[in-house]
């Protein structure tokens, strides 16, 4: 499997891609504006509430080629942040005390050279630091095989995904021997105390769904989880985030190719929920790019919508402007509002 | 082409409390109610759900309850064997009556 780029797929240009999500694949496809259900629940224009999460997508690469992928990564992928727009993050961060937590996510963040000394200097400024890890990345190459030691030593949260606790699912979507290896990378995290209750060492891992449909209760799911990869893996772990899949990049092409786009656009519109609407996480989240330019989110940037004004670059970062920003949403966003909300973070109502 | 059976009719289930308010609504609380993790978990619920779907051969709760438990974890391999119960109870329901068949011939012949 290649990414859209690499196959000239036109689902590579992000403007395709929102005309879809506007008027479907035949253009004739008219989903209630997501707009108006904000209007009608008093959010619009939506707003954010605080600005405490720090989210960089330090690049585009990655060692999976996930059949979801709202990135469009994989090791063709050229796209990675370089160590001077890293150095603006770092400037921004220090300026900006309010960005308490701040969160590394790509591609697999871990394949950019920066990587490392990025972590060790926004430790340095005392911030909550968490890393989406995909797992496989820790056995991918004996240079990576350190990373659990290097998450411990810098007290690192670790955000995995597993989509399921079986193997047939995760391959499905994650490709051939992904559970097998993601399994080895979680019993290497267990054995140096993360996932551990009394070691403070967070491990959380993210399900979403393995095909077109929404995420069952994240709670029910957490149980299931927590006793099947026990008994049969003998790993532990903290939470289970439950996340809806979007309808970006790969997923928009999942769903277009197997004919459940429109019904599954219904699926999330029936499912639409006004409080996780009020909760989305754009509302305390800034989402950076691998090249600098500043979005509401990581779905926002994988669709290209930078935020309007001469600060929506990391080199002109302004808390003030961003604080009193107007979020831009579109009708992927009834994704994140789906249920019990879909988040970074797992279920938000 | 006009069929009796529309898939899009399961969407106006929730409809039928227009005809009879009252027994509508009572139906829908209970409905949920038993569908509630509980004693059995609704993923387990939705199971039976699936299997008793094939039983009373209802092509709206087919149609709800394997996306439902697909949604809930349930492998394509577990649900086919949900559906082999159903066959198996319906399959064995005609031929214990077999017995009476028998019976009966027993009775009659020479
Ligand atoms: S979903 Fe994550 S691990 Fe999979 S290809 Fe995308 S970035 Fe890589
Ligand atoms: S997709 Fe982004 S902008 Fe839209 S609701 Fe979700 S987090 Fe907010």
């Amino acid at each position: 499997m290649k990414s859209l780029l690499a196959e000239h797929s036109k689902l590579a240009i992000a403007g395709e891609q929102i005309a879809i999500l506007e008027h479907g694949q035949s253009g004739h496809f008219n989903l209630i504006p997501f707009q108006q259900k904000l209007e009608a629940a008093g959010l619009y224009p939506l707003q954010p509430t605080s600005l405490e999460v720090f989210q960089v997508n330090v690049g585009k690469m990655c060692n999976q080629v996930c059949r979801h992928c709202h990135v469009d990564a994989g090791p063709d992928r050229k796209e990675i942040m370089s160590k001077e727009t890293m150095q603006l993050c770092l400037d921004a961060l220090k300026n900006n005390p309010s960005l308490t937590t701040v969160d590394i996510t790509g591609g697999a963040p871990e394949m950019n050279p920066h990587f490392r000394w990025f972590v060790e200097a926004i430790k340095k400024l005392e911030r909550h630091i968490i890393v989406r890890c995909n797992l496989t990345i820790i056995l991918a190459n004996k240079k990576y095989n350190d990373l659990p030691e290097f998450y411990k030593e810098h007290q690192v949260e670790v955000v995995s995904s597993l989509p399921f606790y079986t193997q047939d699912r995760t391959d499905r979507q994650r490709g051939n021997g992904v559970f097998d290896d993601s399994i080895k990378a979680l019993q290497m995290l267990n054995a140096i105390g993360y996932g551990l209750e009394e070691t403070g060492l967070i491990l959380n891992l993210v399900y979403n769904p393995a095909g077109a449909f929404l995420p069952p209760s994240q709670l029910a799911l957490e149980k299931e989880y927590k006793t099947a990869l026990s008994k049969q893996y003998g790993i532990a772990f903290n939470n289970l985030f439950a996340i809806t899949n979007l309808p970006i990049s790969r997923f928009l092409d999942y769903l277009l190719q197997s004919g459940n786009y429109e019904k599954y656009m219904e699926k999330l519109l029936i499912a639409y929920n006004p409080f996780a609407a009020a909760n989305v996480m754009c509302r305390n989240t800034i989402s950076v790019g691998w090249d600098g330019y500043l979005y509401d989110c990581d779905f926002n940037q994988m669709l290209d919508l930078k935020m309007a004004g001469s600060h929506n670059h990391i080199a002109h970062f302004n808390t003030e402007k961003l604080y009193n920003r107007n979020i831009i949403v579109g009708q992927h966003c009834y994704g994140c509002t789906a249920g019990a909300g879909s988040s970074c973070g797992g279920a938000v109502a | 082409m006009e069929t009796y059976y529309n898939p899009d009719d399961l969407k106006k289930f929730g409809n039928i409390a227009d005809f009879q308010k009252k027994l509508g609504e009572k139906f829908f609380d209970y409905y949920g109610e038993v569908f509630k993790d509980s004693e059995l978990t609704a993923r387990e619920k939705s199971l039976i759900a699936l299997a008793v779907a094939h039983a009373v051969q209802c092509p709206y709760c087919i149609d709800a309850y394997s996306s439902d438990a697909f949604e809930k974890g349930w492998s394509e391999g577990q649900m086919m064997e949900a559906v082999h119960v159903a066959a198996a109870i319906r399959g064995g329901a005609s031929l214990v009556h077999g017995v009476q068949m028998m019976n009966k011939v027993k009775e009659i012949a020479m």
